[in-house]
């Protein structure tokens, strides 16, 4: 159980979705169930068999950020990231990074050591053209071997040191310890569609034991880009419904055939409650459990019971203190929201169900679950941490957003999952009090958060 | 207080081949596993030394019913999952995959798995066979051609064998560890940064066993023209008539930049008190953590920030003065730039000259292991710990700064503790104190 000195709350969110740039205007959209899937605008993709995605739309750093100059190469993954944290910097009332001046203005005895950051983001982009020009130029299919020097030439002559170094993943984190004066504890974690969440809670556990007093969390990826693309494309993971991309992610759906490729990020200011509450911050939310698992299973297919899952769930329910089969004196079950992985594959979404039923039991059919990649795509490892927030708003709204695209039933999916429409819970006693999101990982890495509102 | 952790197993893939047994052997006796590349044509390249571990595969070291599993293994997680099963085998422990069908030592909820990785590289070869068929009249590669058909040339499943979680996933299935599992991503701190992730994970009860470290692959086209371009590549020109063990020259401001290479190191981190009620003999105990981040600079006063302070939140974690440690292994990659900046850092905690504390440096014999290295130096930390003597060091010029980093042969020395940590590409720093156990 978690003590007074060890608690940790989230005083600020911000995000880069494809839906928009911050936080209240998307979340009208997702209670709206609007769509952000779109034809791919970044290369020419016409004729892949999944010829669409949900892109982030007009972004620019500008206007986040006032001072871009440390930030020039930075690829689209590490923007996304230094414009969400600018976000959730200014709410959490530390600073406001898009004017001139020390990114701690609001907070100038913060000490740069005291602060941390944890973020799953992704890689950047390949530099694929030239990337391309180069394996051609060195092939010889005669042989079929490569040729160094013709490789080693061209490469030199086409790709460029800043892109090169920049593909890094740990490089959002750089450019956000760089633009916010980190000095702290910094990680970046790449457990694939599972890494915000991860980053998410192993932040936490860095503040309960006092390593830090404030973090920076979360997430940052795009994989639209031409290889992306063809890699999902290939694990035939990505819907190919290319008439009807608003219609392509059908999350529990029983003709559900894929997801769609989003991209974006998703950033929290975690804070120890001590801290926060010193300081005269607000608490939004408060982290109440965290749980991390393996299937250890196989790598191309999920354990078949969700045993996996069911772990991450469990270990999270308990380090927050909560029996999922309990419920309160109005016979609601006390998690009141689980945003779903609910990527819109047919083993995720039928397995998903199973061990939310596992952990659940009687109270599972009770507890409302939806899926926003129905709307705005599978952020892969920014996704944790963009639907953590949307838990969060949940929280502050008692709205749960819809999973959209959900018309016919699948006898393997028969839990709430809020179909098509947004749900008014203000009517409900309690509202919405406690969420949990879940996100699960190629390979079988499993992770698991629950956040309750702050009641001091 | 939090429980105690021990390292009871120390595994390796390197320079030196498989296991850490031939690692150690290697470093004792004062050889370079420096050599040509053989693994790809590096004739393009700047410099076609490396550091390989040749001959060896995961196919060799896996049950037989995985074996099919490894061609969906990009080199660096081949390194990785060698490195387990040494690890595995020196800790004596039992699990799924290593032990002839014995009853597992823990339960699988109580073991976790967190292993650093790279930002993996494809095949260059095997994607220019693909793309080589989707190019237009004028041979110039077509975007229409590669979606339309060219794309069913890779493999269903070759994104997997690139994604950095899959080091660990791989290892958690062979030897079913279902507790707490990471993947940090954070350049040659990886490995660091992954022990103590697992030694936290251990510290807060949720796994009584974790395997812990880093893997990576640089000795890839790709690889090599990322090192090459982050600055950190001695050229051909400077290798020329250089012995292999006089290459690398860690402090020495005229040293001409490291050797790429490849490695694995995996630990297994246990438990104090479940280790020992298994009567396992652990190698050492880890006493102390600290992690932290560096600004970019120009000044390598401040570059040395981050290092400084994951140096200093370790002592004092385990409670120590810098004069009470009796070795430091640190990055010691021979490249200036970063050299200056480590000798900034443990010169701010241990006084001029880091007080003349032996250094312990492996990037001349190992060459520049990226994501293996902080894993790597763990390895030996242990071995250097449970066996009280100093591998040797090789050292091609003079060491500056007043580091006691020159040439030396391996000797005996009281080792109570050992300091080990390594900055990185992308500022995140970490540190690690070894005591015997």
């Amino acid at each position: 159980m978690i003590d007074d000195r060890s608690r940790v709350v989230i005083t600020g969110m911000g995000w880069v979705t494809p839906l928009g740039h911050d936080v209240t205007s998307v979340w009208s959209k997702l209670l709206a169930g609007q769509s952000a899937m779109g034809p791919i605008t970044r290369f020419d993709a016409k004729s892949f068999t999944t010829n669409f995605a949900a892109e982030v739309r007009d972004f620019s750093l500008d206007g986040f950020l006032a001072d871009t100059s440390a930030h020039e190469g930075a690829h689209r993954n590490s923007q996304y990231a230094l414009a969400a944290a600018a976000q959730a910097w200014r709410q959490a009332g530390l600073g406001d990074v898009s004017k001139p001046g020390h990114p701690h203005s609001g907070h100038p005895s913060l000490e740069p050591r005291r602060l941390g950051i944890y973020l799953g983001a992704g890689e950047g982009i390949l530099d694929f053209d030239n990337y391309v020009s180069a394996n051609l130029a060195g092939w010889d299919p005669e042989s079929r071997t490569m040729r160094g020097s013709e490789w080693g030439r061209v490469a030199h002559e086409t790709m460029t040191p800043v892109c090169e170094l920049e593909q890094e993943p740990n490089m959002p984190l750089a450019h956000i310890a760089e633009a916010f004066c980190a000095r702290g504890p910094a990680y970046n974690t790449l457990t694939a569609c599972a890494a915000s969440t991860q980053a998410t809670g192993e932040a936490t556990e860095i503040l309960r034991r006092g390593d830090a007093d404030v973090m920076i969390a979360g997430g940052a990826h795009t994989m639209i880009h031409p290889l992306g693309i063809t890699g999902f494309i290939r694990l035939t993971a990505l819907s190919a419904a290319s008439d009807d991309p608003v219609r392509a992610s059908r999350p529990f759906d029983a003709t559900r055939n894929g997801f769609v490729m989003g991209e974006g990020a998703g950033i929290m200011i975690l804070e120890r409650l001590e801290h926060a509450l010193a300081r005269g911050a607000t608490p939004l939310v408060e982290v109440v459990g965290y749980g991390s698992s393996a299937d250890a299973y196989r790598i191309t297919d999920i354990q078949p019971e969700g045993m996996g899952a069911v772990a991450s769930m469990n270990e999270a329910l308990t380090e927050a203190g909560i029996d999922p089969l309990a419920t309160d004196e109005h016979g609601r079950p006390l998690i009141h929201y689980i945003s779903a992985h609910g990527t819109g594959t047919k083993e995720n979404d039928s397995i998903e169900t199973r061990a939310v039923k596992r952990v659940f039991g009687e109270n599972a059919p009770k507890i409302p679950m939806s899926s926003i990649k129905s709307m705005m795509g599978h952020l892969i490892a920014a996704a944790g941490a963009v639907e953590l927030i949307v838990c969060a708003q949940s929280i502050a709204s008692s709205f749960v957003p819809p999973t959209m695209n959900l018309n016919t039933p699948d006898p393997a999916c028969d839990l709430d999952y809020v179909p098509n429409e947004a749900r008014d819970l203000r009517g409900a006693p309690g509202g919405v009090r406690c969420a949990m999101s879940n996100s699960f990982g190629f390979g079988g890495q499993n992770d698991t958060i629950i956040i309750k509102s702050y009641e001091g | 207080m939090s429980r105690r952790v021990v390292i009871t197993g120390a595994g390796a893939v390197s320079g030196f081949g498989y296991g850490a047994g031939a690692l150690w052997e290697g470093l004792c006796a004062g050889s370079s596993a420096i050599a040509p590349i053989e693994a790809f044509d590096a004739a393009g390249m700047r410099c076609g030394l490396g550091v390989e571990a040749r001959g060896f595969s995961a196919k060799d070291h896996v049950p037989k019913s995985y074996r099919k599993a490894v061609k969906v293994m990009a080199r660096d997680i081949e390194l990785a999952v060698g490195a387990a099963k040494d690890a595995v085998e020196r800790a004596g422990i039992v699990t799924k995959g290593a032990g002839d069908g014995a009853e597992p030592t823990y339960r699988p909820d109580q073991v976790g798995c967190q292993i650093g990785a790279g930002l993996i590289a494809a095949d260059v070869s095997e994607l220019a066979m693909a793309l080589s068929t989707s190019t237009d009249d004028s041979g110039r590669f077509s975007y229409q051609a590669w979606g339309e058909s060219g794309i069913n040339n890779l493999t269903p499943l070759w994104l997997l064998k690139y994604l950095p979680n899959m080091l660990a996933c791989h290892v958690t299935i062979i030897h079913e560890a279902c507790g707490p599992s990471n993947t940090i991503t954070c350049g040659e701190a990886s490995g660091l940064l992954s022990i103590g992730e697992s030694l936290r994970v251990i510290q807060r009860s949720d796994a009584e066993l974790c395997f812990s470290g880093g893997a990576e692959s640089k000795v890839n086209p790709m690889g090599v023209l990322r090192l090459e371009y982050a600055g950190r590549l001695a050229g051909a020109e400077d290798c020329e008539g250089v012995a292999p063990e006089s290459i690398v020259r860690p402090y020495d401001p005229g040293s001409p930049g490291g050797v790429v290479g490849e490695g694995a190191g995996i630990l297994l981190l246990e438990a104090r008190d479940s280790a020992e009620a298994r009567g396992a003999d652990a190698l050492a105990e880890i006493v102390g953590f600290g992690a932290g981040q560096s600004p970019r600079s120009t000044e390598p006063e401040q570059r040395a920030e981050g290092l400084t302070i994951a140096v200093e939140n370790a002592l004092s974690e385990a409670g120590l003065e810098p004069g009470e440690i009796d070795a430091i292994m640190p990055a010691a990659t021979g490249v200036p730039r970063l050299d200056e900046t480590e000798a900034h850092a443990l010169q701010s905690v241990f006084g001029p000259g880091a007080s003349g504390t032996p250094l312990i440096t492996l990037p001349g014999a190992i060459g520049d292991t990226m994501a293996g290295a902080g894993a790597l130096q763990a390895c030996v930390g242990a071995m250097c710990v449970k066996e009280q003597r100093l591998p040797a060091r090789l050292h091609g010029g003079s060491p500056a700064h007043g580091m006691d980093a020159g040439a030396s042969e391996s000797r005996e020395a009281k080792l109570e503790r050992v300091l080990v940590c390594t900055g990185s590409l992308g500022g995140q720093n970490a540190a690690l104190v070894l005591a015997r156990a």
